[in-house]
């Protein structure tokens, strides 16, 4: 910016002959003007805030009890199992009371006793708690003896006030919005930088062109004679490079060295994977998985705890969890479509599809495909690692080789897994002896004979050969 | 001119090698028969098996390597039955027991369960997944044996983790419940 004023001060001396000096000031002064003008209003941030007040404004219906209560009770006892507008292991909630007097003729006492002891209540040959056992696949309900008939109550008037969260939370977002447009952006982003940059770019570019013209002009009309083409007597310039025998062989070893250098960068590449992304058949974001929700990365990969493999988790491990969460939050599926292009809701339904989860009756269908996930990380066959070595034994970080999976939203492999690679963690890597009883004395011997307080996997025999090549 | 059609030559050469740099497929190797496997790899696909499928779950009346058959049935009945259950575990080792299930705790259970036991994991906060009980809830009244119970086949929307741990390693995770809910209770 400082640049482009002082090309204006000096366009200013020099043109004062020309005409339409003002032009291109005024051109610089409009665009700054629009850039601005954009710039003030660049993101207007969501706020979910309004959630809290939907449950309040709900009305409290016929019933005597406290929905906000039973919202905190519902979703600390219940939610595991129920929902209110939706089949889980349990069948949905809302207006249980309502459906069961007009339906069942049952009353509010019924649910009492269901909700106390259910095991009880179908053990003494009730006609719909044998029903509804029977529906819902044998799975009984937990007994809560604990509640009291209040707390039933309240858990009943928020089952029974509807679920008014949509409006309020438009309205709290329209809000949002009237807030933050008003106020000054708070942070501009990326891309709006590069675009004011580039801008700038092209105005200079545009302006230089400019002088050039006008500086002709006043150059023609001082009468003076621009020097366009060079004498041509001269001999061309690479007739007399040829004919400079040492600058020759100096180009030609300087081109040979380059092209040696990057014929070797070329063949050192081949072979690793490394960046290598492949398009898995389910979309698994690890961001949304290991990094928003922090689940453990054994908690999946189980077996690299104890196995020589880390492990693709089966389906049924998906399920310890997506059987209850079968869609993703709101502002997740946007962030998804936005930023990825992925539907996770979909990615969610081919799981079910995969595992033969029927979502409408809860149940395993017994029909599954397995998925064919694209492997990642392959080690040459003659190249032997084992992952619960690291892993259990040594205490290395998945991190360290995988890299930042809780970033990755399409997994990709990190590391080069180059034997070099290896050798030189083997090399940098301090052993844990403390607290290794099996390895108390080949520790002491060791650091005796290096010389050294503490061993590197290099000084284990961590290079030999036969560890990893046999 | 003709310097710059050169350029561009150059250039459209360089955008041709660097297009075959796709990073959706594996690079090539210098000898694809030493990188291969010859003998089966895990997760591989087989001919001979359903589906091409390698990893399966065990065939019927087998018992997997570090697996105990468990003799109580996945019924409230069984769970009932199960509740009288001691842990076979050393109670000797019983320090060494609690410091692994609490490692095991950690990866397994935490995330819904709470580093407490309490039922506020990370996933509970962010309202993943609701209803997860305290341990010390006095209705559930969970002993050593309904836990090993609830870990080796699930409970509702809980799932089984018996293809996560082995058997020793559900009982050492079952202690370690068992101390939480003490801890809770105290």
């Amino acid at each position: 910016m400082k640049l482009s004023c002082q090309d204006v001060d000096r366009n200013k001396i020099h043109m004062k002959k020309v005409p339409y000096r003002h032009s291109i000031s005024k051109v610089l002064g409009v665009t700054l003007f629009v850039f601005l003008l954009f710039s003030v209003s660049i993101s207007a941030q969501e706020d979910g805030a309004a959630d809290e007040a939907a449950t309040e404004a709900a009305g409290a219906g016929d019933t005597a009890g406290d929905p906000a209560k039973g919202k905190a009770l519902f979703n600390q006892n219940c939610a595991a199992c129920h929902a209110l507008n939706r089949k889980m292991t349990g069948p949905a909630l809302a207006n249980v009371e309502t459906r069961l007097s007009e339906d069942e003729g049952l009353d509010r006492e019924w649910l009492y006793k269901w909700i106390k002891n259910s095991p009880g209540l179908i053990a003494s040959g009730d006609s719909y708690a044998k029903k509804v056992y029977a529906e819902y696949n044998q799975a009984a309900m937990t007994p809560f003896p604990t509640f009291s008939n209040e707390d039933i109550d309240n858990i009943l008037a928020y089952t029974a006030a509807p679920p008014k969260t949509a409006a309020p939370a438009a309205a709290g977002a329209d809000a949002a919005a009237g807030t933050s447009g008003a106020s000054a952006a708070g942070g501009i982003s990326n891309e709006i930088i590069l675009g004011a940059l580039a801008l700038v770019f092209a105005l200079l570019v545009g302006m230089l062109f400019l002088v050039n013209k006008t500086l002709r002009r006043i150059a023609e009309a001082n009468g003076v004679v621009l020097e366009d083409d060079a004498s041509p007597k001269r001999l061309p310039l690479w007739k007399a490079f040829a004919k400079n025998q040492f600058l020759v062989l100096v180009t030609v070893v300087f081109l040979l060295l380059g092209s040696a250098y990057f014929a070797y960068g070329w063949m050192m590449q081949v072979g690793v994977d490394q960046g290598y992304q492949p398009i898995q058949p389910i979309h698994y974001s690890h961001r949304i998985h290991a990094g928003d929700n922090k689940i453990e990365c054994k908690y999946c990969h189980s077996s690299a705890r104890v196995s020589k493999t880390s492990g693709i988790p089966a389906l049924n491990v998906c399920m310890n969890c997506h059987k209850s969460i079968y869609q993703v939050a709101d502002e997740t599926l946007e962030e998804g479509k936005r930023e990825y292009g992925v539907d996770y809701n979909k990615e969610i339904k081919k799981l079910y599809a995969a595992v033969g989860w029927d979502e409408e009756n809860q149940k395993y269908t017994g029909e599954s495909q397995p998925v064919e996930w694209v492997r990642i990380h392959n080690l040459p066959d003659f190249a032997y690692f084992n992952h619960s070595q690291h892993v259990s034994v040594a205490g290395i970080e998945c991190q360290q080789c995988h890299g930042p999976v809780e970033e990755m939203e399409i997994m990709y492999q990190f590391a080069p897994l180059t034997m070099g690679w290896c050798i030189n963690c083997h090399r940098e890597t301090e052993i844990k002896v403390e607290g290794n009883a099996y390895y108390d004395k080949i520790h002491t011997e060791l650091s005796k004979k290096y010389g050294v307080e503490k061993l590197t996997a290099a000084q284990m025999g961590g290079l030999e050969c036969g560890k990893c090549h046999y | 001119m003709n310097s710059f059609s050169k350029i561009g030559i150059v250039f459209g050469l360089l955008l041709c090698v660097t297009a075959c740099a796709d990073k959706n497929s594996p690079n090539y190797q210098y000898m694809p028969n030493m990188y291969e496997p010859v003998g089966y790899e895990a997760y591989g696909e087989v001919d001979f098996l359903p589906n091409r499928q390698e990893a399966m779950a065990p065939p019927a009346n087998t018992i997997s390597r570090g697996w105990i058959p468990y003799g109580y049935e996945n019924t409230p009945e069984g769970k009932e039955l199960a509740r009288i259950q001691k842990s076979p575990l050393d109670s000797l080792s019983m320090e060494e027991d609690l410091a692994v299930g609490g490692q095991l705790y950690t990866i397994y259970c935490a995330i819904c369960h709470g580093d407490k036991g309490d039922g506020q994991g990370t996933l509970v906060k962010r309202e993943k997944i609701l209803g997860v009980p305290k341990y010390s809830d006095p209705a559930r009244n969970i002993t050593i044996g309904t836990t090993y119970h609830t870990i080796h086949y699930g409970l509702n929307s809980m799932g089984s983790y018996a293809s996560q741990m082995n058997t020793k390693e559900m009982w050492q995770v079952s202690e370690y419940v068992m101390k939480l809910k003490q801890d809770l209770t105290k």
